[in-house]
């Protein structure tokens, strides 16, 4: 299933200046996958060493933080949106 | 003090003075570095005496290349010695820092004057915000009088009070349907895609979030340079938090101050709690909430700081409570009736929050507390709305003598109601 991935300003230098990509996979976590096949220099911005999500970068499906989903194995839809973006903000 | 660069506080990457606010190595926050004090505790004490009644006194603490020449009056807000409240309470020395004296009338002007500043400094032409009102009122009234236009974005639910405010000084009022995380959420891709605007609490969030500092300048300077023995102050974002910890931090570096940074407790509304949580499940993440509570300037359900202000209050000793809306307006209440201080609901928390810890029997009396009061009641004017008790009468001496003898003007049952519900 194709997704869109919606980047962030702080990402776009590491995926060639791309705004967004698509990516395949049945849920986040997958998604997240097919994106780092694609841009290698994301994937030690966004995952942790175990593949978890860094504390501050928060992913969202149709405008709903996955933390109120199943997080990494929430599911997406073909035609859907993940967008990711830095937590750190606001106050 | 010179500010030296900009410092993840994560992994320590440093960038240079620019509107950032996010590593791009790690997505971690950024917060400004500052190099050491050139000069002894003695200079930067008379340069801050000498210095103007606002906070741009402590201008040798602050991220900016100089002062702006001439701003809205910020700070230096009265430190009110609560004696009535502690004995209320069973404690000893309460001072309020009553922040409802700024110009207007909430701690934000204190963090909007650093980013606004800042942002002049960094050429940005538009001023903007993601805010749970407070901040909307202070980035309006700043952004008017620096003559900068300014879009601020709210939750569409927020208190008119606080809209309405806003709109009198011209700012553009972007009322998103939805809580403020979607409102920050939509700030953070604004801002990603204006160029030349600054969202003071997104791209220029390290200068904003120093402004926070002087909350604890002010009060160490008030005390006679003395620091208190604890603090209760609200948590949003968790940033003034932080903050104020780190204004006391400060000082002692510089040698100003004596001691160490006070037992920090912070306080939260039940209906919107991640921190407190965080705290009392003994971890140091927060998990996101979908606030419910009528203290909506605190109503932050993904709070940017959160873990920093869970650590901060374990490491010193603090804690985080959450407090109920019942309790909340029994807190706006106990504060007015003891002080002459009208606080908005965020203040209702903090003085819950107090309460409890007095009842849990924390405090010793000898201790010395602090409260931040952050914001004024009469922006919330909803929460006491159908709380005071009112005598109508006809205009004749004889209708208020007999109002008078049946008790009415004398005692008010809604005070005693709510003195019980806050014991």
């Amino acid at each position: 299933m194709s997704v869109t991935i919606k980047l962030p300003t702080q990402l776009r230098a590491a995926a060639g200046g791309a705004v967004e990509a698509q990516a395949d996979g049945g849920t986040v976590g997958e998604v997240l996958e097919s994106l780092y096949g694609t841009h290698g220099e994301l994937r030690d911005r966004i995952a942790g060493e175990g593949g978890e999500l860094r504390r501050f970068v928060n992913v969202y499906v149709g405008g709903e933080d996955i933390r109120f989903l199943e997080g990494l194995a929430t599911p997406v839809a073909d035609g859907d949106e993940v967008t990711i973006l830095p937590a750190v903000a606001g106050g | 003090m010179p500010a030296e660069a900009l410092k993840c506080k994560e992994c320590s990457t440093p960038y240079p003075l620019e509107a950032r606010y996010v590593c791009e190595r790690c997505f971690g926050p950024l917060e400004v570095a500052y190099r050491p004090p050139g000069s002894s505790a003695d200079e930067l004490r008379r340069r801050i005496q000498a210095g103007p009644h606002s906070l741009w006194r402590y201008a040798d603490f602050l991220p900016l290349d100089r002062v702006p020449r001439a701003s809205l009056a910020t700070g230096l807000t009265p430190l009110v010695r609560a004696d009535r409240l502690a004995e209320r309470l069973g404690l000893g020395e309460v001072w309020v820092k009553n922040e409802t004296a700024n110009p207007t009338h909430s701690f934000k002007d204190r963090v909007v004057s650093v980013a606004l500043a800042r942002a002049v400094e960094l050429g940005f032409n538009t001023v903007a915000c993601a805010s749970t009102g407070n901040l909307a009122g202070a980035v309006a009234a700043h952004a008017a009088y620096a003559g900068l236009p300014a879009y601020v974005f709210v939750p569409a639910d927020l208190e008119p009070e606080k809209i309405l405010s806003a709109g009198a000084y011209g700012a553009h009022i972007i009322a998103v349907r939805g809580n403020y995380d979607a409102v920050n959420r939509l700030c953070t891709q604004v801002s990603g895609e204006r160029e030349s605007w600054a969202f003071v609490n997104v791209n220029v969030r390290p200068y904003y979030a120093e402004g926070s500092k002087t909350l604890a300048y002010e009060t160490a300077e008030q005390l006679g340079w003395e620091l208190p023995d604890r603090v209760v102050a609200p948590v949003a974002s968790g940033s003034l938090f932080t903050k104020v910890a780190r204004g006391f931090q400060d000082f002692i570096d510089a040698g100003l101050l004596r001691g160490d940074v006070p037992a920090m407790h912070g306080a939260q509304a039940a209906g919107c709690s991640p921190v407190a949580q965080a705290f009392a499940a003994g971890t140091d993440v927060c998990r996101p909430v979908k606030p419910d509570t009528i203290a909506k300037s605190l109503a932050i359900g993904d709070p940017a700081d959160g873990p920093y202000a869970v650590a901060l209050a374990r490491r010193t000793g603090g804690s985080v409570d959450a407090v109920s809306d019942d309790e909340i307006r029994a807190g706006v209440r106990l504060l007015a009736e003891t002080t002459g201080i009208f606080t908005e609901t965020a203040g209702g928390v903090t003085t819950a929050v107090l309460a409890k810890l007095a009842e849990r029997g924390e405090i010793d009396p000898s201790e010395r507390m602090v409260l931040y009061i952050t914001g004024d009641g009469l922006k919330t004017l909803d929460v006491v709305r159908g709380t005071a008790a009112v005598t109508e009468i006809e205009p004749r001496l004889a209708a208020f003598e007999d109002a008078v003898g049946r008790g009415v003007a004398e005692g008010t049952p809604v005070t005693s109601a709510l003195r019980e519900a806050v014991a």
